[in-house]
């Protein structure tokens, strides 16, 4: 394609990429008189690694010392429960523990123990009688564990679209289905192009993810790569919530934090993920060794898990770099380029602490930045029928009776809440689950898909034939009726 | 919140919720209510357009909306009360039901009687963790079902289908009439999941090849589904490797079982039959809770809707009792237990002073046996299917003559007998 047959439109900062750590830098540089837009190559904002995220805000005592894991993921959960407050974001602060079961592994936890107590983590060591008195339910082999109440469960992708649309509330302007597919400096300046348009920067940040190094090739910067290394997680049936209270971690191995049991800020139980490195970008597909390993790791620690519980399953693939280390830092060769990139685990807890860090690195790059008088922290109040009570139920169908329709009966999910989501940017079938998870329960969406369908379809007023379930190409019923038998007939 | 006071409150307008609560207004009960969560009543039978109901009932063949119709007709013609687009997100073991609509807002219906008739739901690609990607395009076969039947769209015209359940082989048929080609029905049991007859009409009758003792261990695609991987199974549903085959499509339909919905049961603190996944009931189709009955397929999946409707009217007719006063606890308890080649047995337990119809699935197909009930009656069956639900009535002489107080349910051979 020709890069000059667009004409550019001028913006101060480019964000390129929408999941946890764009939103999180978005929503961030809006406290600035800043022209900011962020470029997302999906359908929604949180699409990419953060929707397949566990959801984990860790304690911040596992990272190596001196490593920018460990620089900003402590702080990064201390900025949770202020954050998901202001975004009226789910956050349960149900803590993690850290399992030991031998005297060598018990001497492992002690080493994060001391971690954790230097960094002013808040950290305790538990015997085994204390384990087995707040966790009844792990396996009676472990002899003892590290618990750090401060550790908690977020749903990642509700996170992100919080951020967004509270970014958005704040003036930042955002484009989706904005995949950038060519960027370059041209005379000091940064252009970026998408299918639609051209955008001259003068500063961007690469939060682009798993394409993270892709996007700072076309800049010509070649100094870091991104190794793919994909998870897969399986989730229970929301009748096995109360089987562990904390987020249980085994001792670590050399490369990933292990298999954890994982109780979900949606109150469903989840195990995994395992950590495996592979070629495609997005092989996002499960697999039978996965699952074997992801339950054997996970009985070991809950051995009443029952796989006849498990109603669904995923994967993801973390954007790991070459350098086992987040990269956080302007570009040495192009000016006004800010990497974000390799935000592996614990990206998601560090997130809004490297998005705090960001207007540090935007004002050494030469940008002038000042806060505006009035930035608005609170994005419109959400809605969760659920989890009112009944008489807050009651009142809330009378003023709005789209409340009182439940269309995701699993989770008792009613139409306002979904057209609210449809409202504040859902545009897909993934992306209403994800939102207010409609279709995440037992059923799978087995009864409520075609009423949601109808749905996206009636309030974007499309086609139901153009609903998709994930964005373009993945439209979920292809024909009307007879439509086909009337192929046919033609045909013959 | 508005209050209700009824007799009988009847949870589902499915034809077992019809059914109960026709039995139950017959009965005597002066306030019944059905609560549908749905726009219109009939349950699922209302997008099971195909023919083959009502055989047994009214010795015709019916289509699903028209064996319903027939239902809602006779609950028209009462004072029985429908509730429609009315979701019920609890019921308590006190008998007070919490429901909401978009009219009245919520509701607190406190009833003598409760029927549970919430039917079932599909099992999914996530409980059979079938690996793979996550396209669009897979679809349980009664969503599918939903689509093309009731609101009118087709997911795709090319298709594998996943299990021989009767959904599954419906479902082969109806897309083939409209207009997509059904690459493969793909069952990991040595014999069809569904009714004999559906194989021959919607299978046999559209040249459309079903394999047995086979699955899809794989699906292909990113955003659309592209293709499946099927492989053979051994005895241990296991694949074995070098059997495995590619078979592109853009839709797989699953058929691979029903699962009673049991989640607002067990609230209420009603106990559940593991091999069921249904609740626990005695003759009267009273569960633990007394006051609460269920019947239908939220106690455990039917062959046919024709003894959905009869073992439902039981139901009813013991929650009227129940609701009016009538009903006394009976001195002597009977526990039934499921024997040789019996999967389980509904009720699961009697009393002596009762008629009693049991209904219950063998667990492997065999030919020229008894079905032996405790003794106390022998029934030969040139043949019996785990898919075609087995009946048997006692009545309450049979039952005093029993010793002891158990009542085993066995198939034996014939020559045994």
């Amino acid at each position: 394609m020709d890069r000059t047959k667009k004409k550019a439109t001028k913006v101060q900062v480019v964000i390129v990429g929408g999941g946890i750590i764009g939103t999180a830098v978005a929503r961030e540089l809006s406290r600035y008189k800043l022209d900011v837009l962020l470029l997302e190559a999906e359908p929604e904002v949180g699409w990419g690694t953060t929707k397949a995220n566990s959801g984990i805000v860790h304690g911040g005592f596992h990272e190596e010392p001196g490593t920018l894991k460990a620089k900003y993921c402590f702080p990064g959960n201390q900025m949770y429960p202020q954050l998901c407050e202001e975004l009226d974001v789910c956050f349960k602060q149900n803590g993690i523990l850290m399992v030991a079961r031998t005297p060598e592994e018990m001497d492992t936890v002690q080493l994060y123990y001391e971690r954790g107590k230097e960094r002013g983590v808040n950290v305790r060591l538990l015997n085994q009688e204390e384990v087995a008195a707040q966790e009844p339910n792990l396996d009676p082999g472990i002899i003892g564990a590290l618990y750090a109440p401060e550790g908690g469960s977020v749903m990642p992708f509700e996170l992100a679209a919080a951020l967004m649309e509270n970014a958005v509330q704040n003036g930042v302007n955002f484009r989706v289905n904005a995949e950038v597919i060519n960027a370059w400096t041209e005379d000091g300046k940064k252009y970026l192009e998408t299918e639609e348009e051209v955008f001259e920067a003068d500063y961007v940040i690469n939060a682009a993810g798993l394409f993270s190094d892709d996007l700072a090739r076309m800049f010509g910067d070649d100094y870091f790569s991104i190794r793919p290394r994909k998870g897969e997680e399986y989730i229970f049936d929301l009748s096995v919530r109360d089987v562990v209270k904390s987020t249980i971690f085994p001792v670590p191995g050399k490369i990933s934090k292990g298999i954890l049991v994982i109780p979900t800020a949606a109150g469903n139980l989840m195990m995994g993920p395992t950590g495996d490195n592979v070629d495609e970008k997005e092989d996002l597909g499960t697999t039978q060794d996965g699952f074997n390993r992801v339950f054997e790791g996970a009985k070991s620690l809950v051995p009443s898990l029952n796989p006849r519980q498990i109603i669904a399953q995923f994967a993801g693939v973390r954007a790991a770099s070459d350098r086992g280390d987040f990269i956080v830092e302007l570009s040495p060769n192009v000016p006004g380029l800010v990497h974000l990139a390799g935000i592996e685990s614990p990206g998601l807890t560090a997130a809004p602490a490297i998005a705090a860090d960001v207007p540090r690195l935007l004002k050494e790059a030469g940008l002038e930045l000042e806060q505006k008088e009035h930035f608005e922290p609170r994005r419109r109040d959400v809605l969760r029928f659920g989890s009112l009570s009944r008489e807050e139920q009651d009142a809330l169908v009378k003023k709005d009776p789209s409340y009182g329709r439940i269309i995701c009966r699993c989770e008792s999910i009613t139409e306002g809440e979904i057209v609210d989501a449809i409202h504040r940017g859902a545009r897909t079938l993934d992306g209403i689950k994800f939102r207010v998870r409609a279709g995440a329960g037992r059923c799978q969406g087995g009864f409520c898909q075609p009423l949601i369908t109808q749905l996206l379809s009636r309030e974007l007023d499309i086609p139901v034939t153009a609903v998709t379930k994930a964005g373009p190409g993945s439209e979920q019923v292809k024909f009307v009726a007879k439509e086909l038998s009337e192929m046919e007939v033609a045909k013959s | 919140m508005k209050q209700v006071h009824v007799d009988v409150a009847v949870i589902g307008g499915g034809p077992a919720g019809l059914a109960a609560a026709l039995a139950a207004h017959s009965e005597g009960a002066g306030r019944v209510l059905i609560i549908e969560r749905n726009v219109e009543l009939g349950g699922i039978l209302q997008q099971c357009i195909h023919h083959g109901f009502g055989l047994h009932r009214f010795k015709q063949e019916l289509t699903g909306p028209e064996y319903a119709q027939r239902f809602i007709n006779l609950v028209k013609e009462t004072d029985i009360e429908v509730m429609l687009e009315t979701m019920v997100l609890e019921v308590t073991p006190e008998r007070k039901i919490y429901a909401v609509n978009s009219q009245t807002g919520m509701l607190e219906i406190n009833a003598k009687a409760v029927v549970l008739a919430m039917g079932c739901r599909e099992r999914t690609r996530g409980a059979l963790r079938i690996p793979g990607g996550r396209p669009a395009g897979v679809f349980s076969a009664g969503t599918a079902q939903r689509y093309v039947n009731i609101d009118g769209y087709m997911p795709g015209k090319k298709a594998v289908i996943l299990g021989s359940g009767d959904i599954g082989l419906i479902m082969a048929r109806r897309f083939t009439l409209e207009g997509a080609k059904v690459e493969a029905v793909v069952e990991v049991l040595p014999y069809a999941a569904g009714l004999t007859r559906n194989v021959v009409q919607c299978l046999e009758d559209y040249d459309i090849p079903l394999y047995l003792q086979s699955t899809v261990i794989e699906i292909h695609g990113t955003k659309r589904i592209e293709a499946v991987t099927i492989a053979q199974v051994d005895a241990q549903w296991n694949p074995i490797p070098g059997t495995e085959r590619k078979i592109e499509c853009d839709t797989l339909l699953l058929s691979v079982g029903l699962v009673p919905e049991n989640e607002l049961s067990s609230q209420a603190g009603v106990a559940i039959d593991p091999v069921t996944n249904g609740p626990l009931v005695d003759e009267s189709m009273m569960t633990n809770i007394p006051g609460i009955f269920a019947c239908g397929n939220v106690l455990h999946v039917h062959d046919l809707v024709d003894n959905v409707s009869r073992e439902s009217e039981r139901a009813g007719m013991y929650a009227g009792r129940f609701a009016v006063g009538s009903s006394n606890p009976a001195p002597r308890r009977i526990k039934v237990v499921a024997g040789d080649n019996i999967r389980y047995v509904v009720p699961h337990e009697v009393s002596t002073t009762e008629p009693v119809e049991f209904f219950m699935r063998v667990q492997r197909p065999e030919d020229s046996v008894v079905l032996d009930v405790g003794g106390l009656r022998q029934l030969k069956k040139t043949s019996v299917r785990p898919s075609e639900m087995l009946d048997v009535k006692i009545t309450p002489e049979q039952l005093q003559s029993l010793e002891g107080d158990t009542l085993v349910m066995q198939i034996v051979p014939q020559k045994e007998a």
